[in-house]
């Protein structure tokens, strides 16, 4: 057939499809006035989809010219787009996701991150006795000024324990923890794609200074302001951590043991796998932030209140994880 | 083509897809300008900020955090696949099966995007980019996106005011570039130059002079004559 011919005969079939793909591009989302017309698009994309790839092949082994194969490679690529796409939602719905998902994500990778939680709280438990026992060793890991600092912070002099500053400025420290402790969740996860050992080097330098400060901070004498301080908020990031480490130790093992899969594809699979653990550690950070921000920071609650409430927290985060979402098919 | 940037998408129609893959070069310029816009958005936010204190500071740096991590995911996922540095050069991020990104393989590669700064000014995601088949760097390849030329919406003006006129031969797909590119660079070429490199195709084309083949072009690139 010559070209003349295939094309006047195909052409309102292009035509149509092209204002079916605008239809669908452009608005977000479909007005009501036109969901009849959607319908009748949706009910016959597939079968016209498939006309354009019959076209698109013709074209080709018939050798029309470029203008028009380009055209069809066009008309063929975005259907392929708005046939084949999958809308994954964000959250199905955060109680959902809350509810079931997170949870049993966290069990069924739980070699991750139990790996991970002892990687994070064995060298902290070391350095911090190591730190009572020889209490110059803090300095082999920060800098005498960052422990002046550090010991500022929490000195029962200061009215509000765990940074200076005024009242007001809670909403400063909320912003501060978001953007300082979430990227440090993210890299701890990114980590990971080198073989493991970024998050391997971030759980356990984070493991270490934690170990390191607490010790220095208690045998300084600044238990009370120190503990009451960070015991709130410690069962949301200590965890949140250790699950993002957890996280990048599951890529960087898909990596080093990919098994039948190539590398990549073993990478991806897993990432994609650990991302419901991604958006739980995220949300478990901004309620860290929150807590941090605006109740470890009052100052009228008596310390045994606040270990109480911290206390509580872990309790319920270990049965969070352990009982939640079991129920599932 | 040898030497060609095409990536092939095999779709269950049976119908190879063809995509441009973009380099080195344009997707270093797109982060350029990403980068730009984020630097001077974020400037002149902070002086607006600075009028509310403390407050300010804390939002401020809730909006580091977002434009640090969110601002390629954000655009990613509601704008089809293109920040507005990657607009501006034609740039589309996709899943590698040709279907749009979504969220899962947006955040899987703006995260790595940490891994690929490393071990500074992006050293390891320009080696990834140089050295994988698809021009990807680590993200793209932890989440399994590419990064393509967008295709371009408007077809390709027409070469000089000559008529398009059907080609009768059956010629390939090179044969026929060759004719359009000639078609574009008519133009930049003497009249006399012109027509002798037209007088080469007299044995396969008859009476062909310099501006029927442009006529030609105009015809290839899909020009027709107005009814």
């Amino acid at each position: 057939m010559r070209q003349e011919a295939f094309e006047s005969r195909h052409a309102p079939t292009w035509t149509t499809f092209e204002e079916w793909i605008d239809a669908l591009s452009k608005p977000r989302f479909p007005q009501r006035s036109n969901t009849e017309s959607l319908e009748t698009i949706s009910k016959n994309f597939p079968a016209m989809y498939r006309q354009i790839c019959h076209h698109l092949a013709l074209a080709r082994t018939r050798r029309y010219s470029i203008g028009l194969q380009q055209r069809l490679n066009q008309l063929a690529l975005d259907g392929h787009q708005h046939l084949y796409r999958t809308r994954t939602p964000f959250f199905r719905s955060i109680g959902h996701f809350l509810a079931r998902d997170f949870p049993a994500a966290f069990r069924q990778q739980w070699r991750f991150m139990l790996t991970s939680t002892l990687l994070f709280y064995l060298p902290a438990l070391i350095m911090a006795l190591a730190v009572v026992f020889q209490p110059e060793i803090i300095f082999s890991l920060l800098d005498p000024g960052s422990v002046s600092t550090m010991e500022e912070m929490y000195d029962p002099a200061n009215d509000v324990p765990g940074r200076e500053r005024g009242s007001d400025s809670d909403f400063q420290m909320f912003g501060y923890y978001i953007y300082n402790n979430i990227s440090v969740g993210f890299r701890t996860f990114a980590g990971g794609l080198l073989f493991g050992l970024g998050s391997l080097f971030f759980l356990i330098f984070n493991g270490l200074y934690f170990g390191a400060v607490s010790a220095h901070l208690s045998i300084a004498g600044f238990t009370e302001t120190f503990w009451s301080f960070v015991s709130g908020h410690s069962s949301f990031e200590l965890t949140a951590i250790t699950i993002f480490g957890g996280v990048g130790l599951m890529i960087g093992y898909g990596a080093l043991a990919p098994g039948r899969m190539t590398r990549w594809q073993s990478i991806r699979s897993r990432a994609t796998s650990g991302l419901p653990l991604i958006y739980g550690g995220t949300l478990m950070l901004v309620a860290a932030a929150f807590v941090e921000a605006f109740w470890s920071s009052t100052a009228w609650p008596p310390a045994s209140f606040k270990y109480t409430v911290g206390a509580f927290l872990w309790v319920v985060h270990g049965l969070y994880f352990f009982l939640l979402g079991r129920n599932e098919p | 083509m040898l030497l060609d940037t095409a990536y092939n998408i095999g779709t269950p129609e049976g119908v190879e897809l063809r995509l441009p893959v973009a380099g080195l070069a344009p997707r270093s310029l797109a982060w350029l300008l990403d980068a730009l816009i984020k630097f001077l958005s974020l400037a002149v936010i902070s002086i607006i900020l600075e009028i509310l204190g403390d407050l300010g500071t804390g939002i401020y740096l809730l909006l580091v955090f977002v434009l640090l991590w969110f601002y390629n995911v954000l655009f990613e996922v509601f704008n089809h696949g293109t920040t507005p540095g990657k607009h501006a050069l034609g740039l589309r991020v996709m899943n590698t099966n040709g279907t749009p990104v979504g969220w899962s393989g947006s955040l899987i590669r703006n995260l790595i995007r940490f891994i690929d700064v490393l071990p500074g000014c992006y050293a390891f995601g320009c080696a990834a980019v140089l050295l994988s088949r698809q021009f990807q760097r680590l993200g793209d390849l932890a989440a399994g996106t590419i990064v393509v030329y967008a295709p371009k919406q408007t077809a390709r003006g027409k070469h000089g005011d000559a008529s398009p006129v059907p080609l009768k031969a059956h010629l390939s797909l090179d044969e026929q570039q060759a004719i359009v590119s000639f078609g574009e660079r008519a133009s930049l070429l003497n009249t006399e130059r012109a027509e002798e490199l037209a007088a080469i195709l007299e044995p396969v084309l008859e009476g062909v002079d310099r501006q029927k083949l442009i006529g030609h072009a105009n015809w290839l690139i899909g020009e027709r004559k107005a009814p």
